[in-house]
């Protein structure tokens, strides 16, 4: 396990590599997820708001 | 002959306020000294950067009097009696572009040899530089027109445009200065010149159509 | 063709049968990608583990052209066609493209220390991917500093083509510049050469990236979509309060134009 963290010396460049893309790959994607998914219900709510209001 | 007014006119308008031909050209100046100042007077080493550092300057001193290209124009009113004009808007860019080259590129040519010395650059670099100058600022002028147009609506323009010009300034720039330190050091600069002037007809050719584009949008 | 998906609504309705598949291919050929590339992949003969990097840079720098590819594609079909879809996927490509072109510019910087002794070499291409980030920065900004929507889109897809333009020119003065200035470049990058053990690894990563793209592009587009819709739902909601009257200007009146374009082509 050691071994495989040591990363036959190159840890130092391999692992932030590594954590740089991974985690940005992650938050943009978290972020994406999550403006999609409000902003798409906030659509939503807006119209059936709308839609009842003209029925009155 | 409206085209050759319009030119005229602007040429008078730089002229009159302020003189942006002198401003640009005294900005060229102090930007060049600066870099002994910051280097160091060795004179091998200047003589060494003295190109690359006369073309930056000179891209610098060209986007300085860009954000005055259309601005003015725009916010008194009369870009939107020049597109009521039967005069197509891509010839009114083109002509804006040319007046801006006659005012800002042709001073920089001008002036180069000066700086040069300046940098102890090899006299027999002068007449390269100044015909890369020469040859490579018109393109300056046009793409920069671009970036002057999209940017027109926009309040704080002068610091969006450099943003996205400067990136389409590299090729200009590494012809450029190519072309003069292939003739200092014994090669032919013919290939960099051929480049150089490509871009600027390549320019020529298309930038009108995209800053006319950005104009008519922004007058909408 | 081109229509039946520049539908919004179908776009979206499209879009959401696909996407719960690319999130399943997204994060199985992350694992597996992964797996092979920090531990079944042998290390490099010269350069050892660093070699490792090359995973995540090569497909990080692939995805910053695509990226590139997808903005100027889009903004040329939102010129010239109008279609309110090509739009958003132009404004959503951009910034999935600039964090890529970011991390292989970092990554390459890392993968470089080693390699050259320096964290930073004006190799061609890591030069070419820095004018790329900044043409990213400035397509951002555009967007940025226009608040009417509709102006911005179509001054960043101005913007775009100009750039779209210049990409290979810049591309092909770069290189131009290095050999003047550097004869050799350093870096051995991927190539026919390479033992399959590394390829496979390689391959699936790539695999895991474009699918990654694909579903955080489709996102970002089903947002921008969505934050347009309420947009336009409460301008007429505000517009039925003030009377009928007010109603006609604004986006009301742009749609028409929207739709009488739509039928003409």
């Amino acid at each position: 396990m050691s071994e495989f963290l040591h990363m036959g010396g190159y840890a130092v460049f391999v692992w932030p590599a590594y954590v740089a893309v991974m985690g940005v790959v992650v938050i943009l994607g978290i972020q994406s997820w999550r403006s999609q998914k409000t902003l798409t219900a906030e659509a939503a709510r807006l119209k059936q708001t709308m839609g009842e209001e003209e029925q009155h | 002959m409206a085209f050759f007014a319009l030119i005229g006119r602007e040429v008078r308008l730089a002229w009159r306020q302020g003189n942006s031909s002198a401003m640009a050209v005294t900005f060229f100046l102090v930007a060049v000294t600066l870099f002994p100042l910051g280097i160091g007077p060795e004179l091998s080493v200047l003589a060494r950067i003295s190109a690359g550092v006369i073309w930056v300057a000179a891209l610098l001193s060209a986007l300085l009097t860009l954000d005055r290209l259309f601005q003015q124009d725009f916010e008194d009113g009369s870009l939107d009696l020049l597109a009521l004009a039967p005069m197509p808007m891509e010839l009114i860019v083109l002509a804006k572009s040319i007046a801006h080259w006659l005012t800002t590129g042709l001073p920089l040519v001008v002036a180069a040899p000066l700086l040069a010395v300046l940098l102890n650059m090899d006299s027999g670099g002068l007449g390269i530089l100044m015909l890369s100058l020469a040859i490579g600022t018109p393109a300056l002028s046009l793409t920069g027109a671009i970036g002057a147009a999209l940017t027109v609506t926009v309040r704080r323009g002068g610091v969006l445009m450099p943003l996205l010009i400067l990136p389409l300034y590299v090729p200009t720039l590494i012809f450029g200065v190519g072309a003069v330190d292939a003739v200092l050091n014994n090669i032919v600069a013919g290939p960099n010149l051929l480049y150089l002037g490509a871009l600027s007809l390549v320019a020529l050719a298309l930038a009108p159509f995209a800053a006319a584009a950005a104009i008519r949008l922004a007058l909408e | 063709m081109m229509h039946r998906f520049a539908n919004p609504t179908r776009f979206v309705r499209l879009a959401d049968r696909m996407l719960p598949w690319l999130f399943i291919v997204t994060l199985g050929s992350f694992a597996v990608g992964l797996y092979m590339a920090l531990i079944t992949s042998p290390p490099d003969y010269q350069q050892g583990d660093s070699v490792r990097i090359m995973y995540v840079h090569a497909p990080s720098a692939w995805m910053g052209l695509f990226g590139y590819m997808v903005l100027a594609g889009a903004s040329f079909a939102s010129l010239v066609w109008r279609h309110p879809l090509a739009d958003a996927a132009a404004k959503a490509s951009a910034p999935i493209g600039a964090a890529f072109t970011g991390l292989a510019l970092l990554t390459g910087s890392l993968w470089g220390q080693p390699m050259w002794g320096t964290w930073w070499v004006w190799d061609a291409r890591l030069t070419s991917m820095l004018v790329l980030f900044f043409l990213y920065l400035g397509y951002m900004a555009l967007w940025s500093a226009i608040e009417d929507r509709q102006k911005a889109s179509k001054a960043a897809a101005i913007l775009a083509l100009v750039g779209a333009i210049n990409v290979p020119i810049i591309k092909f003065s770069v290189d131009w510049w290095n050999t003047l200035h550097q004869p050799a470049s350093i870096m051995r990058q991927g190539g026919p050469s390479m033992d399959s053990a590394m390829l496979w690894p390689l391959g699936i990563m790539f695999v895991a990236f474009n699918a990654y793209y694909a579903m955080v592009l489709m996102w970002r587009i089903k947002a921008e979509l969505a934050a347009r819709k309420i947009e336009t739902l409460r301008y007429n909601q505000a517009a039925r309060q003030e009377g009928p009257a007010a109603r006609q200007e604004g986006p009301a009146a742009r749609q028409e134009g929207q739709a009488v374009l739509e039928e003409g082509s």
